[in-house]
């Protein structure tokens, strides 16, 4: 008897929620497939925009590709730094709005607004602001004495790419503070008490207490950046558009020249499945993670 | 191994909140004093004065011959029970308990014997590679108890650790934190504000009222002798009735009858006129002061019953009396006695205690014991 009723409710379960699974699988799962499909082809203009099977040329090619290689490291480069950066300042931001202050929730609300705007729009100030003769970076470094020639930010290939990435940070720096806040409001007060009665420094309840009972949020924080800052796109395109001579030019900016600049949709499709695997595998390391944290936590108090 | 001394502690947030008024009292060794009183008294604050988790506006915090009044509670060598045990939820029992013993950099083999030490009276070793999330309440509450007692400190402060138990193991538990304390020569400050837990732990008892210590007096004379209304109202279950009766000097009047007032005092003209509900009897013949009444609800607590009678008269009084549950009770008309020696007489104006010739009375009731286990919520 329960058994059947165990049975209707699973049958029920599925029926609720196959239009969703329906929707998933043609937003998701089609171009995903489509794009590993495409991938073992040849389709550029070489071949007159014509599939062609060539199997695994395009992954070979890859190898052989430096463009490939060097916007993959400019990404590494960009999605550490930014998100290290990212997680130290939101860290201390968050520590700073857990304390309650007068005009808290104004200052949370206002830390949120650069996350909130629109990307494009933040690149093109950050562009100006780091302009070589108009820009306000210049123009304090000049006024302050420190320089007596303006510095081309975004021409020179190290400098464009430290510009980006303070504009990163800049941009989403409160999205993680925010994240960590919401970690850090759920630790109870009682805790810190107790462990100052113990004989604790401020620092060492840090380490021990506010740092392991964040962790979860932290690691959450750091997939959402990491996914978010790996396959970033609108920024560098606006700002710099993946120059000087190709030093911020990161995996999406080289695959978007691919495909619709060069037309080899073949390979294009073949830079996207590798992109894709890296970040899966990113993501199940950062699950594995947070599920150990849970099991290791136990059941919350 | 110290005296806890408080000199004139007072915490003022704004002119119209203050939590606590000038508090003085001195705890020595070995002695368990309750601070006591409804929510929003003081009592917790004082507690959090004694641990350095708030800074006193005015006053002084001594421990032995030490000032702690500006050291951190790190410095200050004390213990803590929260009511919520704030135990370390990310590490295990071992680790929770040794955490105060870590921070002092304790060898490890001196931390694991006194962990063996203090933790084998609380059934702990079963446990020591739990995590907090795995423990029953009760379980937690043993851990928090072995961290506060593992660090071996001059002071013990308690802050209602019984209050998130069930009702059956907070009795069971009560019983083992006497022995356990009784065990330890150090003073002990326990909040609570379950006069239970006060009368049946502590040798000396603070009543707290909006800050202000309205009683400081054992356990029993507290019972005995309130010290106002106050106090009156708030020690003993049922609660002590308590009628204000206009006097004429000499005289109390209650309806047709006139209650002679002790001696010795101008009094003024309105005086309140206290009795626990167990010492009202029932009147046997030559018995002053008995009032025939009403009976117009009885509450069965098993062991007794507790009759709300209506007195004649036009001011609509009642009196509540605990009787022996050795008949039933209907609305009917019973006389019943006012026992001098019981009465406690009160300014109605101050809520100050008139007389001080009370006499500590043996109930009459079949439970005899002073603050009846006839606790309803129990």
């Amino acid at each position: 008897m329960a058994d059947t009723i165990r049975a209707r409710e699973q049958r029920t379960g599925w029926i609720l929620i196959a239009p969703a699974l329906l929707v998933l699988a043609l937003v998701y799962a089609y171009p995903i497939l489509r794009s590993f499909w495409l991938s073992l082809f040849t389709q550029n203009l070489g071949t007159g925009l014509e599939p062609v099977f060539s199997g695994l040329d395009n992954y070979a090619r890859m190898f052989q590709d430096g463009r490939f290689w060097q916007s993959i490291f400019n990404t590494s480069v960009f999605t550490f730094s930014a998100i290290i950066l990212e997680l130290i300042l939101g860290m201390g931001i968050a520590l700073v709005l857990d304390q309650s202050i007068r005009g808290r929730g104004l200052v949370r609300t206002i830390a949120i607004i650069p996350w909130a705007l629109p990307t494009a729009l933040i690149a093109l100030t950050w562009a100006w602001i780091f302009n070589d003769q108009f820009g306000v970076v210049n123009d304090l470094l000049l006024r302050l004495g420190l320089i007596d020639v303006g510095i081309n930010w975004l021409g020179n290939p190290t400098l464009a790419m430290v510009s980006a990435i303070v504009a990163d940070v800049w941009k989403t720096t409160s999205f993680v503070a925010i994240l960590l806040l919401a970690g850090l409001q759920s630790i109870s007060q009682d805790l810190y008490e107790a462990h100052s009665i113990d004989g604790a420094t401020p620092w060492q309840s840090f380490r021990q207490i506010t740092l392991p009972l964040l962790m979860p949020q932290i690691v959450i924080a750091l997939l959402f950046r990491f996914a978010q800052s790996f396959g970033i796109f609108d920024l560098i395109q606006v700002m710099t558009g993946g120059g000087p001579g190709g030093a911020t030019e990161v995996v999406s900016l080289y695959v978007y020249s691919s495909i619709m600049r060069y037309l080899d949709f073949g390979y294009g499709a073949a830079l996207v499945v590798v992109t894709f695997l890296v970040l899966i595998l990113v993501v199940a390391i950062a699950a594995l993670v947070i599920s150990r944290l849970r099991t290791s936590a136990g059941e919350k108090l | 191994m110290a005296k806890l001394e408080l000199q004139n502690l007072n915490k003022t947030y704004s002119p119209k909140v203050i939590p606590v008024k000038d508090v003085s009292l001195t705890v020595d060794n070995g002695e368990f004093l309750t601070l006591l009183g409804p929510s929003g008294c003081g009592k917790s604050t004082t507690l959090r004065l004694i641990a350095g988790l708030e800074q006193p506006t005015r006053g002084k915090v001594f421990i032995g011959d030490r000032d702690v009044t500006n050291l951190p509670p790190g410095k200050r060598d004390i213990s803590m029970v929260f009511q919520s045990y704030a135990l370390y939820p990310h590490m295990t029992v071992y680790d929770n308990i040794a955490s105060g013993l870590k921070l002092q950099h304790m060898s490890s083999n001196e931390i694991r014997e006194r962990i063996r030490e203090s933790s084998g009276a609380l059934g702990l070793e079963e446990l020591m590679g739990r995590k907090p999330g795995q423990l029953s309440g009760g379980q937690r509450q043993r851990v928090a108890l072995a961290r506060a007692l593992v660090r071996r400190p001059e002071v013990f402060l308690l802050d209602e650790p019984l209050s998130n138990l069930d009702a059956l193991l907070r009795e069971q538990v009560r019983a083992e934190l006497k022995q356990l304390f009784e065990a330890q020569n150090t003073p002990v400050v326990y909040v609570t504000h379950d006069q239970t837990e006060a009368m049946t732990l502590s040798t000396k008892v603070a009543v707290l009222n909006r800050g202000d210590v309205q009683q400081l007096d054992p356990p029993q004379r507290i019972y005995t002798h309130p010290a106002n209304m106050f106090v009156a109202g708030f020690i003993g279950s049922p609660q002590m009735n308590l009628l204000h009766l206009k006097s004429d000097g000499k005289n109390a009047v209650l309806g047709d009858y006139r209650i002679p007032l002790p001696g010795g005092f101008t009094s003024p003209p309105d005086v309140t006129l206290g009795i626990r509900p167990e010492h009202v009897r029932l009147a046997q013949p030559g018995d002053a002061h008995s009032f025939q009444g009403r009976v117009f609800l009885v509450e069965n607590l098993g062991m007794s019953n507790l009759l709300s009678v209506q007195l004649p008269g036009s001011e609509n009084r009642t009196i509540r009396s605990l009787l022996p549950a050795d008949r039933p009770w209907s609305q009917e008309d019973v006389t019943l006695a006012l026992p001098p020696d019981a009465i406690h007489w009160f300014n109605t104006e101050t809520g100050e205690r008139l007389s001080n010739n009370t006499r500590p009375l043996v109930s009459n009731t079949a439970n005899s014991t002073p603050l009846a286990d006839s606790n309803p919520r129990l």
